[in-house]
């Protein structure tokens, strides 16, 4: 009985439509959903044995992407109780830790997930280094990484403002204070009084829209850490990824 | 040449049939040494590592989050500012080479420099040994050099962290952090006021501190050809120059520290647009 059920749902036009083949437990089955799921086939259908050795790679960069999609997750849960603005931002996160139902949860899953992937993204690349993994024909795949971990950290430095505590308020004035110190384009750089920047027109004011950190600073850290990062971040997975399959992994023989 | 014998006792030859076996043969083939390729599915086998990655991950992360919350402190007032301001951990690190660094150093060459050459490491390593296993002993160079820069980031993110308390003076973990600790008394000096001090004139002190900063860079780019020729001409003319220049940044900020702790020196050059 159940057996024809199943049977007739599975031939039904809808399920056709959605899965292509039976479940993965042939070979001939096991092969098609690789090349016919679009999140699998990041994947290739056969590995070496030796690669699924977890002290070559630790899961450690198959982790810092895990981290990734956590905090999308966790991100786009706490945007929905969040104002960037300075009289409510500071409101929305004491609301998000008492009255928001799983709010504190969610702000502590993606405060500790952060500092997790920024550790992750440092051991995995250790890792790369240690195996000499970067060496011919990846060096490119290295380079993306090498801006993947900057970009990482520039995606945990903008979102530690939006709190809008004092320790948000204070660590992005000491980081911007270096900004302003930039040689040519910063108002306290080598060169950069001589080239006519002042505290009103260089890098810094440039990133925080102001002289001080204030709402146009907030606004903008926010839309690089809600859409702009997370943008180019995805582009430089999607490449990073995609060149491993092409490049191939370096494990083992 | 195996025995004709034993072809024979593998695969009878038969008259009838079109094939047969001819000889076997020992010696070593293309996969020598190489095992047969021994691969499995990645449905389930991979699939499945990352499943139980990721769920022990969450579940880590989640047992942290019922005793560890994200941190809040009061509402962001620019009335009060805390002592000491304290960048996020991960670039304490660069916070704490202010000390011996201007902060277009600290803040932006040095940074950029990091990155730099950290997107150059492929292109300068032309060790071709040492891929897909954990090797130290066949790129002890590599490993070493890249060793030390990695070190020092962790190394001052953690003094950032954790010895670093009111004025930014060092703190041992068992000192009153509430209390503030007197500077130390220790007037720095600049390597060309010392020189003068010395008795050298004042030009000839400033460019004497050119000349020191130049001759560092020199004895970098000059010694190592001198001590290893092969490996040297190895790496050609524009990789050997950006090795060793690189190099020679990355010991620049101990160096750096050792000049200020040993000797009180603030700069060991001063121009009129920036110091070292």
């Amino acid at each position: 009985m159940i057996d024809r059920l199943v049977t007739f749902i599975r031939d039904t036009q809808l399920w056709q439509s959605i899965f292509r083949h039976g479940y993965p437990e042939t070979d001939r089955n096991q092969s098609l959903i690789m090349f016919s799921s679009v999140l699998l086939h990041l994947h290739p259908v056969k590995i070496k044995r030796s690669a699924l050795r977890f002290r070559y790679t630790m899961c450690l960069g198959g982790l810092s992407a895990f981290m990734f999609l956590l905090l999308t997750f966790t991100g786009i849960f706490l945007m929905f109780y969040y104002v960037p603005d300075t009289r409510q931002a500071y409101n929305n996160i004491k609301d998000l830790t008492s009255n928001v139902f799983m709010g504190e949860l969610m702000r502590d899953l993606h405060k500790w997930s952060a500092e997790a992937m920024v550790f992750l993204v440092w051991a995995h690349m250790f890792r790369v280094f240690m195996t000499g993994s970067y060496k011919t024909p990846r060096e490119f795949n290295w380079g993306i990484g090498v801006i993947l971990l900057t970009v990482t950290l520039l995606l945990s430095w903008t979102g530690y403002l939006l709190p809008w505590d004092q320790l948000a308020l204070w660590a992005i004035t000491v980081g911007t204070k270096m900004a302003e110190a930039t040689p040519f384009v910063g108002n306290a750089g080598p060169w950069g009084p001589q080239l006519g920047f002042t505290i009103s027109n260089d890098i810094r004011f440039l990133l925080i829209g102001g002289t001080v950190v204030g709402q146009n600073a907030l606004l903008r850290f926010y839309v690089l850490h809600c859409v702009a990062l997370p943008v180019i971040i995805t582009l430089g997975m999607v490449v990073h990824f995609w060149r491993i399959r092409k490049d191939g992994f370096s494990g083992p023989l | 040449m195996a025995e004709r014998s034993t072809t024979e006792n593998i695969y009878p030859r038969n008259q009838k049939k079109s094939y047969a076996l001819m000889e076997l043969v020992k010696g070593q083939g293309f996969q020598t040494r190489k095992q047969p390729e021994d691969t499995v599915f990645v449905w389930p086998h991979l699939l499945y590592i990352e499943l139980i990655a990721a769920l022990v991950s969450l579940a880590i992360l989640l047992w942290v989050c019922t005793f560890k919350h994200a941190p809040l402190e009061d509402m962001a007032s620019s009335d009060t500012t805390p002592n000491p301001m304290k960048a996020p951990w991960y670039f304490l690190g660069l916070q704490e080479l202010l000390v011996f660094f201007d902060p277009w150093l600290a803040g932006m060459v040095l940074p950029v420099f990091i990155i730099v050459g950290m997107l150059a490491i492929p292109y300068l390593d032309i060790n071709p040994k040492g891929v897909g296993y954990w090797a130290w002993k066949e790129r002890p160079f590599a490993i070493w050099t890249f060793m030390f820069g990695f070190l020092q980031w962790w190394v001052f993110i953690i003094i950032g962290v954790y010895f670093r308390g009111l004025d930014w003076q060092w703190y041992m973990p068992w000192d009153d952090w509430t209390q503030h600790k007197p500077s130390s008394g220790a007037t720095l000096n600049d390597m060309n006021v010392i020189l003068h001090g010395w008795g050298v004139g004042e030009t000839a002190a400033n460019l004497a501190t050119y000349a020191m900063t130049i001759g560092y860079f020199a004895l970098f780019l000059i010694l190592p050809v001198l001590l290893w020729r092969k490996f040297s001409q190895q790496l050609g003319v524009v990789r050997y120059l950006l090795v060793w220049s690189l190099f020679a940044l990355l010991m620049l900020s101990p160096i750096k520290v050792f000049l200020r702790l040993a000797f009180n020196i603030k700069y060991f050059m001063v121009t009129p647009w920036f110091k070292l």
